[in-house]
């Protein structure tokens, strides 16, 4: 027993070989992780670095380090912004519609599909559901946008089969921008953020079915009953992720279809970034919205990794 | 046998169940194809005739006129050359340096695994934002530049966490054989991991290959002053503001006996630039399902 353990011992070296004998056995490690160290310092932490504008009038011509200090006078001015509140609002609503959306609809249609039978259907079915995921948003606002137009199907459809009489011009209206946004993103996404469900309803246990049969259970409650709180692991998994994520609320919908009529609903923050750091050259103002951004979405995910502690389910990092 | 059993306990509810589902089925492959037979309807019809005609599913008058006037566009010619070049250098240095990263950091032994891990977890959930990386991209001269399009974005620690989790199930056994008999560090990645991860390169190269010929922001935001740059998708979004702008007006451009209009030619842009992904992506749809259900699974 004894000749054993340690023998155990010396076959991990690394406990017993010093450092630097083990960093001579794997250079190819060392020297493209060095690389790779470099690399990732100048394209993720250097911007981070870039921060410290926010807290300067920052001349591009001046630079980082002869730029005047103007303290929390940036950020002071974007709150006095009111298109930054109306920003931050559209941005935080529809990203909650779309996490909303994005998560009944997935689910539903993944509990759907499971229960077409014909095999061949079912497949065609789930590759035609994933196809918009592979379009560009570019493509697909260009899409939205002619169906929304005053020619549009939909307008054909209100006037002739609803009976309305004058078409509807969805882009001027506010009302309607944030479930634009919420259908694009369900026709786009739907078929894609499925497929994670349909992954875990393989993973159900057969046996349950067999004993709901016998049960006389009918389809739908074996659906409902079933294959629905056999994916609540998963569903509180994504959710989490996904928490993170509510302030994408997406680009190119707000930034092309937007306009002047209907901006107050359909600004949001990437394009106030945009509209103030590049266009109007406020690096300043620019950056400090995009750190008010970063910051909320890190206590988003924070908030989400807590969550899932609590609750008991896998954390997230 | 399935079939079978439904037939022995028939339930009036299964019924309407059944019904329901073929109904929603039937609709959702419709509203999902609609758009985009639409537009392919649209781009082989003559652009004069759209306005007159509503088009659905099929051409009124025939034309392949919209495609002639794309490709006659020089932003086009170059969009599309620029494209499928960010596409393939872009995917294989992405795949590259994906796969060394991910292969380092799964390595037991590896002396800095968990701070290197580290290091690139902590990139997933903090950036710069726009505008310092604006900034910072333009002090290394990456504005107006072509490699401003395949290496910021090289290496991304989602695409490597993907692509270690994968390496984590490969057996140490393997490695340390390769070790006994002399192999170094990459030799083992090279001959070793590498054959064995083929489903996850292509996996991730699928993502990353997707996401260039998707991309039009990076050429909007670095390179819009020089139109020998620009990408398919960017041309396209220019001519969809254009359309957004001029809501309703015809400006159709007599072309001998055919007219074209910024409504076909775009609707031909689209599927132009639709068409390869069409094309590819069903071929590799266990790919995606792979990377998705491992990727779902972090740590």
């Amino acid at each position: 027993m004894a000749t054993n353990t340690v023998n155990v011992e010396e076959l991990k070296p690394h406990k017993k070989v010093k450092f630097w004998a083990e960093a001579k056995r794997q250079p190819f490690l060392l020297i493209s992780s060095a690389l790779l160290l470099i690399y990732g310092i100048i394209f993720y932490y250097v911007p981070v670095l870039g921060w410290v504008t926010a807290f300067q009038d920052y001349k591009p011509a001046v630079g980082f380090l002869k730029s005047k200090w103007v303290g929390l006078a940036k950020f002071q001015k974007l709150f006095e912004n009111k298109t930054f509140y109306l920003a931050f609002r559209n941005t935080l609503c529809m990203g909650v519609i779309n996490l909303v959306f994005h998560f009944v609809t997935a689910i539903a249609f993944a509990l759907l599909l499971n229960e077409v039978r014909i095999v061949f259907a079912k497949k065609f079915v789930q590759t035609i559901s994933y196809m918009p995921h592979f379009l560009s948003w570019i493509i697909v606002t260009a899409i939205v946008r002619d169906i929304l137009a005053s020619d549009g199907i939909v307008n054909e459809f209100l006037m002739n089969v609803c009976g309305k009489e004058m078409a509807i011009d969805f882009f001027a209206v506010k009302g309607y921008f944030w479930w634009i946004v919420a259908f694009s993103n369900v026709w786009k996404e739907t078929g894609w953020n499925a497929i994670i469900y349909l992954a875990a309803i393989t993973a159900i246990d057969p046996c349950l079915y067999e004993a709901a049969d016998m049960d006389g259970a009918s389809r739908f409650q074996k659906m409902w009953y079933i294959t629905l709180p056999s994916l609540r692991p998963t569903i509180m998994i994504l959710l989490l992720i996904n928490i993170g994520n509510v302030l994408n609320a997406g680009f190119e919908l707000q930034y092309i279809l937007g306009n002047d009529v209907i901006s107050d609903v359909s600004k949001i923050l990437d394009v106030f970034i945009l509209d103030w750091g590049i266009s109007q050259f406020d690096f300043s103002l620019g950056t400090a919205a995009g750190i008010f951004k970063s910051v909320i979405a890190l206590i988003l995910v924070c908030l989400g990794n807590w969550t899932a502690k609590k609750t008991g389910d896998e954390r997230l990092f | 046998m399935a079939k079978k059993n439904s037939l022995k306990r028939l339930h009036v509810g299964d019924i309407i169940f059944e019904i329901f589902l073929v109904v929603f089925m039937l609709i959702f492959v419709v509203v999902t194809l609609y758009p985009i037979i639409n537009t392919l309807a649209i781009s082989f019809n003559d652009g004069f005739d759209t306005i007159v005609h509503r088009i659905h599913f099929i051409p009124h008058q025939f034309s392949t006129d919209n495609y002639k006037a794309v490709f006659a566009k020089e932003g086009y010619r170059m969009g599309a050359v620029n494209t499928v070049a960010r596409t393939v250098l872009g995917t294989l240095i992405s795949l590259v340096v994906n796969a060394v990263l991910a292969y380092v950091i799964s390595r037991k032994r590896f002396l800095f695994k968990k701070s290197f891990s580290l290091f690139w977890v902590i990139t997933m959930y903090v950036n710069g934002g726009l505008i310092p990386t604006y900034l910072v991209y333009q002090k290394l001269g990456l504005t107006n530049n072509f490699l401003v399009y395949i290496i910021p974005g090289a290496a991304s620690a989602f695409n490597m966490l993907v692509i270690r989790n994968y390496m984590n199930g490969i057996p140490d056994s393997l490695e340390e054989s390769a070790q006994i008999d002399g192999a170094g560090y990459f030799k083992i990645f090279y001959s070793i991991i590498s054959p064995l991860c083929k489903p996850v390169y292509a996996t991730i190269a699928l993502f990353v290959a997707v996401y260039h010929w998707n991309s039009w922001f990076d050429a909007m935001l670095y390179n819009k002053m020089h139109d020998e740059l620009t990408v398919l998708q960017y041309e396209l979004m220019k001519q969809l503001q254009t359309a957004m702008r001029s809501a309703g007006s015809v400006e159709g451009l007599k072309n001998g006996g055919t007219t074209i209009t910024p409504t076909s030619i775009r609707a031909a842009a689209t599927i132009v630039t639709m068409v390869p992904i069409l094309c590819i992506y069903p071929f590799l749809q266990r790919y995606f399902v792979t990377g998705l259900t491992i990727g779902g699974v972090k740590e």
